[in-house]
């Protein structure tokens, strides 16, 4: 099944009068996502004294706030106090130590590819950034005599700014496969594979490698190498995405194995990676783009047209964050203390899945929640419907993402009882 | 068989080409005037003490929020920002219709603006619309706009090569000249290359005749500060009182040397409240699909300092003595020039303002001072007056003298 991504359509501009000239009339009601949205009507709920926000990015600690790793505090303590350190225009790639360690954190230590100079690691100013320089090199440097404009396939559902992504780098031809099974509560790897198999040779195909978002549904080692074979012999270019690398596993390394696999099977690919969620370094945007050639003589040649598209993107990306990541990456006694952390916060997600399956249970809330425990990261995909979704922001003051995903690190002891309460009602109560 | 097997080589940067060499030159005697960074006297980069002490705060500071930024930035700083660039008494901000977006320095803000102008400047595709940037200007302006997807970006004339200053007449042509609807890119002071920026008088001949001409007077002014924050306004404040609306790209790069933490800010001056609004909600959706979510380090750092009365008199006294050290080099490298006798006039490297001045050389000349003096220069010209210090002007300025002297 191939339907086309339902984004939205082309903002049609009024124009009012040129009198004095003025910017034309825009049209409002099409300019927020989804998200913001979402959120916007969370912040005008007023009234209620229990309301929670579930649809949030960044991983939120028992209190309910962001916060940074000590380690990383610690870290940029140093760094501040450093003599040495230079305010120079960094080089439009990044800062070289980080993109070396990041890009070993994706593909392994020594990898083949690595060692055959065939990658390119490229620093930029978050995983949006990254997505979005992915996509420009593909839209100018993908087929350059077929003249490519895509298809770029993502799955269903995916991040709602993907299609934007792609499509204000000039891709127009955004189109989905078949992900997540609403009734079976899992990915359908058969419609998966069927949809694959119907795509044009020369489709660009984006692929959570882990902690997908938002369901938090993961393929297994043996989906993997399935739909690699097909993707191979129907020379599909795998897109991988990284937003939450270590939230998976708690271990950065093993979150990245699709990435790895790709690359032992020969395949060229791109991955978008964040250091984000794993170093609780949201403002700073630590974002990186892997690029995995076939060939090493063509690494000067994309490294040149990454650098010019850079130029007219954003120039350089910013230093800070990048340092931070560097340091721990590139220390193994930091790395050890950093995986510790990121353990911690992994456990405490699975533990919230957990209980809030157990509460369910105890509730007699009908269905079975087992999905729950199943997917891993940041995001849970609950299965609830449309109707449910509304009657839980509406009437109880709970909002979850349109999807019904959620942000499981935003329940905490203060509010599970409450949600979970809500959750109960909204599959119990007739509408 | 590689999806990427037909990617041609891009002709390197030139600015990063240079100094690329300039790195490898073993010579002892080499002079960086490329880049367009600050350097002190001893050609080291500068960490502006205001800049430090706001750092350390920062870092102490245990109750900072760790989330992302906004989509369109820290608050703070966006509204210092823009009352840096308009005016604390700015009657457009007291009318609420001026809005910013962070952005990842001021070629981020350069993008964004683009973007929101090829989507809906005139109507909803405007590839074909005409773009204006200066003769010469900043590289990179191109780059953005084309990549913006604007087919049609072109020259208006601005430096006279003879005369060694603007071309007004030549300028004020094209603007009569110009397709209705055009874009125009303005550096509202210290013009990148040149350092030739319009008089107060020459800037209101421009502004009357874009009032005339252009139907939808919006402009593009691409800022840069460089001495008294109210003198280099000037043209910016002016053209809003004028009632242009406009778009501001700001950089923080050079005035805080916070040149690694991408900081910029474009300033959006609408027809009103209502417009503002519908402008940012466009904004978002542009910011979204680009990086998201802006860095907070460089920010913070200078929403704080301009947010202090106490610091932000530090920070003008700190950008004092840069603009300080510039001024000096480009008087001693007048004066000398002068009594070596070389041929042609140098007074436009006083008259000229900010970190760069042309200094007329033609590309022959450029190259003999690169290859045979290891002197490093813009083709263009171009110099970066902080490449040069109380050790190596001399030098420079004998090189040049040889140069003018013995290649036409």
């Amino acid at each position: 099944m191939s339907r086309p991504s339902s984004g939205r359509g082309e903002t049609r501009v009024k124009r009012t009068g040129c009198a004095g000239g003025h910017l034309p009339a825009l049209d409002d009601a099409r300019a927020s996502s989804p998200e913001a949205r979402l959120l916007s009507a969370f912040r005008r709920d007023a009234q209620h004294a229990s309301k929670v926000y579930l649809g949030g990015r960044e991983y939120y600690s028992e209190d309910g706030k962001t916060f940074e790793l000590p380690l990383v505090g610690k870290i940029k303590r140093q760094l501040s106090a450093d003599p040495t350190f230079c305010p120079e225009y960094p080089s439009p790639l990044g800062l070289t130590e980080f993109t070396r360690r990041a890009t070993e954190v994706a593909l392994g230590e020594n990898s083949r590819a690595a060692v055959e100079s065939r990658v390119l690691g490229v620093q930029t100013p978050s995983f949006t950034a990254a997505v979005r320089l992915g996509a420009e090199l593909l839209r100018h440097w993908t087929d350059v005599s077929a003249a490519w404009c895509g298809p770029v396939y993502l799955s269903s559902p995916c991040d709602d700014s993907l299609a934007g992504i792609f499509q204000a780098a000039g891709i127009r031809d955004i189109r989905q496969y078949y992900y997540w099974d609403e009734q079976q509560r899992c990915i359908c790897l058969e419609k998966l594979l069927e949809d694959l198999e119907r795509a044009p040779e020369r489709s660009v195909v984006v692929l959570s490698a882990s902690a997908h978002y938002p369901t938090g549904a993961d393929l297994t080692q043996n989906q993997w190498a399935v739909i690699t074979q097909l993707m191979t012999r129907r020379r599909l270019l795998p897109f991988l995405l990284l937003p939450a690398q270590a939230l998976c596993f708690g271990d950065l390394k093993r979150d990245a194995w699709p990435v790895q696999h790709c690359a032992s099977q020969g395949m060229e690919l791109l991955c978008a990676q964040s250091f984000s969620h794993c170093f609780g370094l949201y403002g700073e945007a630590v974002g990186h783009l892997v690029c995995v050639l076939k060939q090493n003589s063509l690494l000067l040649s994309v490294k040149s047209q990454a650098v010019k598209l850079v130029r007219s993107l954003w120039a350089q990306p910013s230093a800070g964050g990048a340092h931070v990541v560097a340091t721990v990456l590139s220390n193994p006694a930091h790395l050890v203390e950093c995986q510790g952390e990121v353990r911690r916060i992994v456990e405490r997600c699975m533990l919230i899945r957990d209980i809030l399956r157990e509460k369910l249970r105890l509730l007699g809330t009908p269905g079975c929640w087992d999905h729950l425990t199943q997917q891993s990261g940041l995001y849970c995909c609950t299965g609830l419907n449309d109707q449910q979704v509304e009657f839980l922001s509406k009437r109880r003051h709970v909002y979850l993402l349109p999807s019904g995903c959620l942000n499981v690190s935003a329940i905490n002891g203060h509010n599970l009882k409450y949600i979970s309460e809500s959750i109960h009602l909204a599959l119990t109560t007739s509408p | 068989m590689s999806v990427f097997g037909e990617v041609p080589q891009a002709a390197p940067v030139a600015v990063f080409k240079l100094s690329q060499d300039f790195n490898n030159d073993q010579c002892p005697d080499k002079v960086n005037l490329g880049v367009g960074a600050y350097r002190t006297d001893e050609g080291q980069p500068w960490i502006l003490p205001v800049v430090k002490k706001v750092e350390k705060i920062i870092v102490q500071d245990e109750k900072l929020n760790h989330e992302y930024l906004p989509i369109l930035g820290l608050p703070e700083f966006r509204s210092a920002a823009s009352k840096i660039a308009l005016g604390d008494d700015s009657p457009a901000i007291q009318e609420n219709r001026v809005g910013a977006v962070q952005c990842l320095g001021g070629t981020g803000a350069l993008k964004m603006g683009a973007e929101f102008l090829r989507r809906f400047y005139n109507g909803n595709n405007n590839t074909k619309t005409p773009v204006y940037v200066s003769a010469p200007t900043w590289e990179n302006h191109n780059a953005v706009f084309a990549n913006a997807g604007f087919e049609d970006v072109r020259p208006y004339k601005y430096w006279d090569a003879e005369k060694r200053g603007l071309d007004l007449a030549g300028f004020l042509g094209d603007l009569e000249s110009c397709p209705q609807h055009s874009i125009f890119v303005l550096h509202a002071c210290a013009h990148n290359p040149t350092g030739t920026d319009p008089t107060q008088e020459q800037w209101k001949q421009i502004a009357e005749v874009m009032m005339c001409r252009l139907k939808q007077n919006i402009v593009f002014l691409s800022g840069f500060r460089s001495g008294s924050l109210e003198k280099d306004a000037w043209a910016v404040r002016y053209f809003v009182s004028m009632g242009f609306e406009m778009f501001c790209a700001q950089s923080f790069s050079k005035n805080f040397g916070l040149y690694n933490e991408r900081v910029g800010n474009l300033t959006i001056v609408a027809r009103d409240v209502d417009n503002l609004k519908r402008v940012l909600s466009q904004m978002e959706k542009i910011v979204r699909t680009t990086w998201s979510n802006p860095p907070s380090q460089g920010a913070r750092i200078v929403a704080a300092t301009l947010n202090s009365p106490e610091l932000f008199a530090e920070w003008k006294d700190n950008v004092k003595t840069m603009a300080d050290r510039v001024l000096l080099m480009r008087a001693q490298l007048k004066a000398k020039l002068q009594a070596l006798g070389t041929p042609g006039t140098w007074d436009h490297i006083t008259e000229q303002i900010g970190m760069f001045s042309f200094t007329g050389l033609n590309p022959k000349q450029v190259e003999y001072m690169v290859k045979e003096k290891h002197i490093y220069l813009m083709a263009s010209g171009r110099i970066n007056m902080c490449g040069l210090t109380s050790k190596n002007i001399n030098y420079v300025a004998e090189s040049i003298h040889d140069t003018v002297t013995m290649v036409q």
